[in-house]
């Protein structure tokens, strides 16, 4: 089977997939005794205020017709309105889902590192102190709940030494990093002077599309020129298009919702340091906590490779340890490491639920807690779909991945 | 008396059935030591009751100002209430015991028949069950729980079953990959050669093999349940104010961090630690016993 066949095949299977996920947390949300409305009031409400309610969100409609509603809105990426203040879920998702990410992102790098570093330390000395020392390490990390560590690493780090802040995401005496906003000015000639200056873009298409001809070797010299003249109009029309596009908008914004990328956008150095200065205890608890599994993957394989016959042959040849360790043998291991952080993710987005409440940070695990307390379960269900979905896309890719890197997976 | 006696040899037989783990390399110790936590934790919690200073219920047991830190009449000092922590820390286990006992049973008592039966019968079966297992494990196990625990309400037993759900499908998986094994072994071949119906089969044949892999399952599954009842007391889903919980004890130190008092948390969180460690020893202990791997 090739590639791409993979590829079609795993996309196909991912849709079931998706389907039951979606209809489980549907049937959590509907089906589970206990009504959405009546538990939200806390049963003090009058009957009439609760049909208002049903009535104003759909759920007063018989539970068929609720399903294809709700898979119809998620088509739509409407995750359905809070019971809260009737605003739309997605939007608040929307804007929460940046610092989840920014978070994982921070963690998975420390769970990595720390990992791979003290695996193998581990595998280098096999059942030394020191292997022994760093494989308890790996299980009590295991067992520690992440708040725990959180709280504790607060009361360190941030309570007692003032180090670090205990808690949020940005110090709010500064503005939060927004990226870079372009205040773009219409160009007076209007489109015909875009047209012209685009077409300095069109040249360089065409050069560009001249030397990958030469180096191919296309003599063949009106196929090549044609080909030439149409990467030259490509290229002058796609950029024309796309500069009035952006002109006429006005301003243009930059960002990512990652506040530390966005700091470097806008090249505010200080705003970068604290952005970091914020980030470094919440993904220090997550990563440490995930780290425990990365540690026991690099070492037990580390300690198969390290036992192979190349890896002898390589140190016979007279190169240093660690030479023959980072860059013979830890690149065999790769492959499982890669495939455990995709694996890993879904734990990842679970404890970041945990670490967020800890830290107060203002992400999608503390969205669907602050939800969860407010016994909104309208938002409860749209925050819970979008982390099914979100795993969901990061399994498909990470198998991908993996299908590319190991042909073996494929057949 | 002969119950006496038979006690005696049960005890006994544990005995130097542990002591024999002891020449059995770091493995082996690794599953006593976490048997002696687990044990200890237990029986503090079954005496807790009996051997604690104060009732852990009572609020301003101590006189204000609280939280106190650690004294001569308040070892383990007191929370923001003036309950004495050392009393809660005493009775503070049965809860998560409890919900990790029963989602344990829950997960096996669902889990393994479903496997046994959707592995071995194959075909359609095996696919849409297997389909639904994946798309469960594939689930950020908290969120789930804390999406069934956030719709049953409160009590031990919606939390072990909120519990429960996200992890039976890593007893399902477990059954599956040993049953498609054994099935095809000449054993089980020649059993089913002999017109063995495959009710005997599956009951004579297979479970008894299987048991040991779904034992160290089950065991690091105590771990991963403890960590995840006390996640959902983190969030506000536990069981309240009622009942002494580590759990809940934890999720309330942390309104007080900015105060300093470390020891509203601290014992709390050490005790859930110690508990999920035990477990987490056991299970790999016995992982480690059963197939051992990497010997050199």
């Amino acid at each position: 089977m090739g590639l791409r066949s993979y590829i079609v095949t795993r996309v196909l299977l991912t849709i079931p997939m998706i389907m039951l996920l979606l209809s489980i947390v549907f049937l959590i949300i509907r089906v589970i005794p206990g009504d959405p409305v009546l538990l939200h009031f806390e049963r003090k409400a009058s009957e009439e205020a609760m049909d208002a309610m049903r009535q104003r969100l759909g759920l007063d409609q018989p539970l068929p017709v609720q399903y294809f509603e709700y898979l119809g809105g998620l088509f739509r990426g409407d995750l359905g309105r809070s019971m809260q203040d009737f605003s739309p879920v997605s939007d608040q998702i929307y804007s929460a889902f940046p610092a989840t990410l920014e978070l994982a992102i921070c963690s998975m790098l420390v769970a990595v590192a720390v990992g791979i570093l003290l695996g193998v330390r581990a595998s280098q000395s096999y059942n030394s102190p020191q292997d022994q020392s760093i494989r308890a390490f790996a299980i009590v990390v295991y067992a520690i709940p992440i708040f725990f560590l959180g709280m504790i690493l607060q009361m360190i780090f941030a309570i007692n030494l003032h180090w670090f802040p205990a808690n949020g995401r940005f110090p709010p005496y500064l503005g939060e990093p927004r990226g870079l906003i372009l205040h773009l000015s219409r160009p007076a000639g209007g489109f015909v002077e875009t047209l012209a200056w685009s077409s300095i873009v069109g040249l360089v298409c065409w050069a560009f599309c001249i030397i990958a001809l030469r180096r191919r070797h296309v003599i063949f010299w009106v196929k090549g020129f044609l080909i030439s003249i149409l990467a030259f109009m490509v290229g002058w029309i796609a950029w024309a298009t796309l500069a009035w596009y952006f002109v006429n908008l006005g301003t243009l914004r930059i960002s990512t919702g990652l506040f530390t990328v966005d700091s470097l956008i806008e090249a505010s150095p200080l705003k970068f340091v604290e952005s970091i200065r914020y980030l470094l205890l919440p993904s220090l608890t997550l990563g440490l906590v995930l780290s425990g599994v990365f540690i026991r993957l690099t070492r037990s394989n580390m300690l198969e490779t390290l036992r192979l016959d190349f890896v002898t042959a390589a140190k016979a040849r007279g190169l240093k340890v660690t030479a023959v360790t980072y860059g013979y043998a830890l690149r065999n291991a790769f492959l499982p490491i890669l495939t455990m952080m995709g694996l890993q993710f879904a734990t990842l987005l679970g404890g970041a639920i945990l670490t967020e409440t800890t830290f107060s940070w203002p992400g999608l695990g503390r969205y669907l807690v602050d939800r969860i307390n407010f016994r909104d379960y309208t938002a409860i269900q749209g925050a819970v779909v979008y982390f099914a979905l979100i795993v969901a896309a990061v399994n498909l890719v990470v198998d991908i991945m993996y299908a590319y890197l190991d042909p073996r997976i494929r057949f | 008396m002969p119950t006496v006696k038979t006690r005696r040899a049960i005890f006994s037989g544990l005995i130097s059935r542990l002591t024999s783990l002891t020449g059995r390399g770091s493995a082996g110790w690794m599953t006593i030591i976490g048997a002696a936590i687990v044990g200890v934790i237990i029986l503090l919690t079954l005496l807790g009751p009996w051997i604690s200073p104060y009732d852990p219920r009572a609020i301003n047991v101590s006189p204000p100002p609280n939280p106190s830190p650690p004294s001569g009449n308040f070892p383990l000092g007191t929370n923001l209430l003036g309950q004495d922590m050392l009393s809660r820390i005493l009775c503070g286990g049965s809860i998560m015991i409890q919900v990790a006992l029963l989602s344990v049973l829950f997960c096996f008592v669902i889990g393994v028949p479903i496997g046994l039966l959707a592995s071995y019968t194959g075909g359609a079966l095996d696919k849409v069950v297997n389909l639904v297992m994946d798309s469960f494990y594939a689930f950020p196990g908290l969120v789930l729980a804390i999406a069934i625990a956030a719709m049953m309400g409160r009590g031990v037993i919606n939390m072990a079953l909120s519990i429960g759900v996200v992890y039976i499908p890593s007893y399902y998986r477990i059954v599956r990959s040993q049953v498609l094994t054994i099935k095809e072994l000449p054993y089980a071949e020649a059993a089913r050669a002999t017109g063995a119906r495959g009710r005997t089969i599956l009951l004579r044949y297979v479970l008894p093999n299987i048991l040991p892999s779904i034992a160290v399952v089950a065991t690091m599954n105590f771990a991963d349940a403890i960590l995840t009842a006390a996640g959902l007391t983190f969030v506000g889903l536990g069981i309240g104010i009622e009942v002494p919980d580590w759990g809940w004890d934890l999720s309330k130190g942390r309104e007080l961090l900015p105060s300093g008092a470390w020891w509203v948390i601290t014992f709390p969180g050490v005790m859930i630690v110690l508990l999920a460690l035990g477990f987490t020893l056991i299970g790999e202990g016995l992982s480690e016993l059963l197939n051992p791997r990497l010997e050199k």
